[in-house]
């Protein structure tokens, strides 16, 4: 059972899921707003509040400071394109994407960390203090975050057989009792924490904050005004749908269209959009309890997840 | 973790009901706010005020009267902001950094004066350290009077700028 | 006739001339002499090495070179693929040298000893005996000391100490390879490298086990490998850089060649527990080098630590590689050492490029210190772009050179879980582990160079008179542009060439790394298709550009800076190097023990009253301090206490002589 033909049918999905993951990412942040809102007391502004924003943000004049350069200017742009290039990647509705035997779990890792790397330099170029600030912080957990992906990736590929996405995702759809076992429970948690490192959300960031002393991720965009804020505010979104849908395929990976049908995809299509929802949720009600951690705490955390990994794959050893 | 749960449980929404919607604003105000389309970044610039305005701010976008269900929300750089709040007499310290807040912001952007102070310096007229009323720095959209005006006040302003 | 001959006797005519010509010449005609006659040697030995590639080989005996010995040459696929390296190698830096001989190393002996270091280089991986492969070594190690030292014009303590250290360093490790490769050659009872080939099954294990300790220390150290890496960042820097770059992407990987030749080749593979040591030494390489890297604040230093951090992946690729062979793996060790190998070949390309941008900044602001510069993308944007290229490669981020072969490097550990053995299952994650955490601490390395280095506004006089690079050196460093590009979009041409190679050294396996698609790299079931990734990505990009200029129809306007409304912002109010990694520094504060220095002199009249305060922080290299200082500062004890036996009295000395030879007398009485 291979997804080794890049035919129409397939880059037809890719497609589709970048559209979805490109409409659906603000949707998806505005029900994390909400679900806020309503644990904290408060109405809310409803789901549609970040697709408001983005709208107005299009219609605002574009800001180019004095003394950037083309890295500030292409940032948000190429940020954007990786996160869509790596949500045309991952298996989110179907197993057979655009990428065929190209998707590779290692590829869309490093993907997303060269959105990351694009702004971080974007904070550098503007040349002010917190656009380094930023920059400095984000790659100091990016870099501590990698051993744990990598590790989590070894866990899960190292039982396939390959680091293929699809043949993850498919040996996960037929084996379903292995989802439960240990090795991939401890490697589901630690991919966790790394997703909530990887994304800005609390504990790790809190992108709410307006103490530019707390911030990671905001410092570096403090800069960006109009429809390049629009952008990053897109690609932030972007990066945590297609970070949860990842997390989703790879350890719920049940509905996911192994077959090119319109039903199937259909079914896969409603599935993720529940799971993503499920997920965004859950997220959005435990952010409630989480206060942000001291930026010294947060290596302490990614360490504890390298060992949670290190444990799954030892687990999947010993404990098959 | 479980006494917050129930707590949450316990008390439910705190908001208040909304009011019903405000006047509409001026025409050349109301065309630049149109094109925002229900959505307010609003930057707060403190420009020398006593800050009973800012706690009124504050408690305006608190779970109480919750400015946020109508489409405003506070940001942390001007660049990211379409409305500046601006509370206080300008004092001649934050007359310069006031105009350069302004300055940074994309169009369209409206500045609404919050507080008797910022709409005519309010008791602090005449001070040595007082430069003038917001209007003397940037141009003023719209206007909150009160020392300090209710919270219910400020999220009114607000609505008339998202028009929700 | 055999193009491998032809190539390399035209090499080593064009050397002569080279030589000749930088001694005859005067200034000017001198360096663009040497440079184009240097730059077709090195195209003579990419063509050399190419052939062997591609299927041929040749092997030669010279009797009368060099005297008792001769010289063997043979040329197979494994140094067919450092040959080619190293002759692309000094392709790109003969012709960036033109330009840059106008600032540094244009003299008559710095341009003479040029073509011989890169002869050398060609004649290291073509050696076929010990003495032959000894000779090449020790003209290689005392061409590129005195090139190192040729570095500034007047010289200076830095550059004095870098000589001392790289002097003796590699005398020590040529001592540790000359007895090795003896001790090899009198139990083998032959010189050559067949001769060795045959007679290496009858070795005990004790001898086979001390040869391969000994060279791994000797070639080891070359290679950069930790505790024996002090060298590399002390004369990597100080060295003009054109030689910086040819012994950061060309020299350091010969001792690569040597410990897979001797180790796999010559000693048919051996136990598992040297490659176990080869892996975990490569991995702890590999992390501290690019933590080091991470904490650096001088340009050169950063890029030669982050050659030691390659090295180390190098080295734990051909470790597991040798783990798996040893193992009964063997098409699991041909992964790993197509692998290595590979990273080897796109280390060298993104490297060097590094270093020739690096040159091309110093050339033109006197500056390496990354605090000190910034802004250069206004006033040298072909640099700037080209330099950002090099540095993806060095993070291995896709569109990079260095991300096919740290894939490929990846799915060969993580297959390797396939060996049964406890020591596998708990080295291979850790190994993992080693390289993930250098991956990710080199992303942070690169940002921090290209971000601090070439971006923003300028933070010191000297880079704000920056100007781009003349020509000829934006010919060479385009030249390895258009190589990095070409490994980075399309590593599967470089397939069928990796496939001979391992196919050479490990008979039994088969291919593990299938050609077929250029843009695509396929190892035992997972596929990269990094031409697809950069495609489609910019693809993306341009899509949605077109998007947000129809939904997006605003005018645009400059604006200053937002600096919250305080007074404009200055150049020194901007991150500099330092403060970027001071996150990393704090975090791994343990491994790296910063030094800082606060001195406070107060006022004559009052202790109350501050007259200046000094502060000094320094990241040393750790290692140096544990390990090499206690040692040299035993052996200096040592040879200050020999001297009391030598006082000056003859009686003495006549009565040292009479003992020694009393006892030769005894021991030759004894050993009849």
């Amino acid at each position: 059972m291979s997804a080794d033909t890049v035919n129409t049918a397939s880059i037809l999905v890719s497609l589709g899921q970048v559209t979805l993951v490109l409409i659906g990412a603000p949707l998806l942040a505005g029900v994390m707003r909400q679900v806020r809102a309503r644990l904290e007391g408060r109405e809310g502004a409803g789901i549609w509040q970040p697709w408001r924003d983005l709208r107005k943000l299009l219609r605002k004049t574009r800001i180019v400071p004095e003394g950037t350069g083309p890295a500030f200017r292409t940032a948000p742009l190429l940020a954007v394109a990786c996160t869509a290039m790596a949500a045309a990647a991952v298996p989110l509705i179907s197993t057979r994407t655009g990428l065929g035997p190209g998707a590779d779990l290692i590829a869309v890792v490093a993907l997303l960390t060269l959105a990351a790397a694009a702004l971080a330099l974007a904070g550098l170029d503007t040349g002010t203090a917190f656009g380094g600030m930023g920059a400095s912080r984000e790659m100091t957990i990016t870099a501590l975050a990698e051993p744990t992906i990598l590790m989590a990736v070894f866990a899960l590929g190292a039982r396939v057989g390959s680091t293929n996405l699809p043949q993850i995702v498919a040996a996960g759809v037929q084996h379903g009792g292995r989802l439960a076992s240990p090795a991939s429970l401890l490697a589901a948690f630690a991919l966790g924490v790394v997703v909530l490192a990887e994304t800005g959300r609390l504990p790790v960031d809190n992108p709410a904050t307006h103490l530019e002393l707390t911030m990671v991720h905001e410092a570096m965009v403090l800069e960006y005004a109009g429809p390049d804020l629009a952008l990053v505010e897109l690609g932030a979104a972007m990066r945590l749908t297609v970070l949860l849908g990842l997390w989703a395929s790879l350890f719920a990976p049940w509905g996911i269209a192994t077959a090119t049908g319109p039903a199937a995809l259909a079914l896969g299509l409603g599935v993720l959009a529940g799971k993503l929802a499920l997920l965004a949720v859950l997220l959005a009600a435990g952010e409630v309890f989480m206060a942000k951690l001291r930026l010294f705490r947060v290596p302490e955390l990614l360490a504890g997840s390298f060992l949670l990994s290190v444990l799954a794959v030892t687990a999947s050893f010993f404990l098959t | 973790m479980i006494s917050l749960l129930r707590k949450i449980r316990g008390v439910g929404r705190v908001a208040e009901p909304a009011p019903p919607p405000p006047a509409p604003l001026p025409p050349p105000v109301a065309q630049r706010a149109r094109a925002l389309g229900g959505s307010a970044q609003v930057r707060c610039v403190d420009a020398g005020s006593c800050n009973g305005c800012e706690i009124e701010i504050g408690q305006a976008f608190s779970p109480v009267y919750d400015a946020e269900r109508y489409g405003a929300r506070v940001v942390a750089s001007p660049r990211h902001a379409d409305v500046l709040l601006v509370t206080g007499p300008v004092t001649v310290n934050m007359a310069g950094p006031l105009r350069s807040t302004y300055e940074a912001m994309a169009q369209p952007r409206l500045v609404v004066a919050v507080g008797d102070c910022a709409i005519d310096c309010g008791v602090f007229a005449g001070g040595y350290g007082v430069h003038g009323p917001v209007a003397d720095v940037v141009p003023v959209d719209l206007q909150v009077p009160g020392c300090p005006p209710r919270p219910e006040a400020i999220v009114e302003a607000l609505r008339r700028v998202t028009g929700r | 006739m055999n193009l491998i001959a032809v190539a390399l006797g035209v090499a080593a005519a064009l050397a002569g001339a080279a030589v000749l010509a930088a001694v005859v010449l005067p200034a000017r005609l001198r360096v663009v002499a040497v440079g184009v006659l240097s730059a077709l040697l090195g195209t003579a030995g990419l063509l050399a090495g190419g052939a062997a590639l591609a299927g041929g080989s040749f092997a030669a005996h010279l009797p009368l070179v060099l005297p008792l010995a001769g010289v063997y040459v043979s040329v197979d696929a494994l140094s067919g693929l450092f040959m080619a390296v190293a002759g692309a190698v000094v392709l790109a830096a003969s012709v960036y040298g033109v330009g840059y001989a106008r600032h540094a190393g244009g003299g008559r002996g710095a341009q003479a000893l040029w073509p011989l270091f890169a002869f050398s280089l060609l004649l290291v991986p073509a050696a076929a005996s010990v003495s032959t492969l000894l000779a090449a070594w020790e003209l290689m190690a005392a061409s590129s000391l005195l090139l190192v030292v040729s570095g500034h014009r007047g010289g200076g303590d830095s550059v004095r100490s870098a000589g001392v250290w790289y002097a003796v360093m590699t005398h020590l490790g040529l001592v540790a390879i000359l007895t090795g490769l003896v001790w090899l050659a009198a139990a083998a009872h032959s010189e050559t490298f067949a001769g060795i080939r045959a007679g290496a099954p009858g070795l005990s294990p004790v001898a086979r086990g001390g040869v391969f300790v000994l060279v791994l220390i000797g070639f080891g150290s070359k290679a950069g490998m930790v505790p024996l890496h002090a060298w590399l960042p002390r004369a990597h820097p100080e060295a003009p850089t054109p030689v910086s770059a040819l012994m950061s992407a060309a020299m350091v990987n010969l001792g690569v060649y040597g410990l897979v030749r001797v180790g796999l080749d010559l000693l048919g593979g051996g136990a598992r527990w040297w490659w176990l040591t080869v892996l975990i030494l490569g991995a702890l390489t590999a992390v501290y080098g690019i933590l080091q890297a991470a904490v650096a604040s001088d340009l050169k230093r950063l890029l030669a630590y982050s050659t030691v951090e390659n090295l180390g992946l190098i080295l734990l690729g051909v470790g597991a590689a040798g783990v798996f062979h040893a193992s009964g793996h063997d098409e699991l060790a041909a992964l790993a050492l197509a692998a290595a190998l590979l990273h080897t070949v796109t280390h060298a390309a993104f490297k060097t490029l590094l270093f020739l941008g690096a040159g091309a900044v110093l050339h033109a602001t006197g500056v390496r210190d990354l605090d000190e510069l910034g802004g250069l993308r206004a006033r040298m944007p072909v640099t700037s772009g080209l330099f950002a290229l090099g540095a993806l490669g060095a993070a291995a981020l896709p569109g990079g050179a260095g991300f096919p072969s740290e894939w490929l490097l990846l799915q060969s550990l993580i297959h390797g879980l396939a060996v049964p053995g406890i020591t596998v299952v708990v080295v291979l994650p850790v190994a993992v582990g080693a390289v993930a955490l250098s991956a990710g601490l080199a992303v942070a390395t690169f940002v921090k160079a290209v971000g601090t280095g070439f971006l923003a506004k300028p933070r010191s006089p000297a880079a704000e008179q920056a100007h781009e690079a003349p020509v000829s050196m934006l010919a060479g460093m385009s030249l390895t542009a258009l190589a990095c590009a070409g490994l980075a979009l399309l590593p599967g041409a470089a397939g069928p060439a990796l496939r001979r190679v391992v196919t050479g050294l490990l008979p039994g396996s088969g291919a593990a790394v299938t050609e077929g698609v250029a843009g695509r790299l396929s190892a035992l079931g997972s596929t990269l298709s990094p031409l697809w990734v950069v495609a489609g990505t910019l693809v993306l990009a341009l899509v949605l550009r077109g998007l947000l200029r129809m939904a997006a129809r605003t005018p645009s306007r400059s604006a200053p800076l937002w600096d919250c409304g305080a007074p404009p912002l200055t150049a020194r109010m901007q991150y500099t190097a330092t403060s970027f990694a001071e996150p990393l520094q704090r975090v791994f504060d343990d491994v790296l023990a910063p030094e800082s220095d606060l001195d406070v002199t107060p006022h004559a009249e009052s202790a109350y009253l501050v007259e200046r305060v000094a502060y000094s922080r320094a990241v040393p290299d750790r290692i140096e301090h544990r390990l090499y200082n206690p040692v040299i500062h035993t052996v200096r004890r040592a040879g200050l206490a020999a001297r009391a036996l030598a006082n000056g009295s003859v009686h003495r000395y006549l009565g040292y002589g009479f003992t020694a030879v009393v006892l030769l007398l005894v021991v030759l009485a004894a050993a009849q």
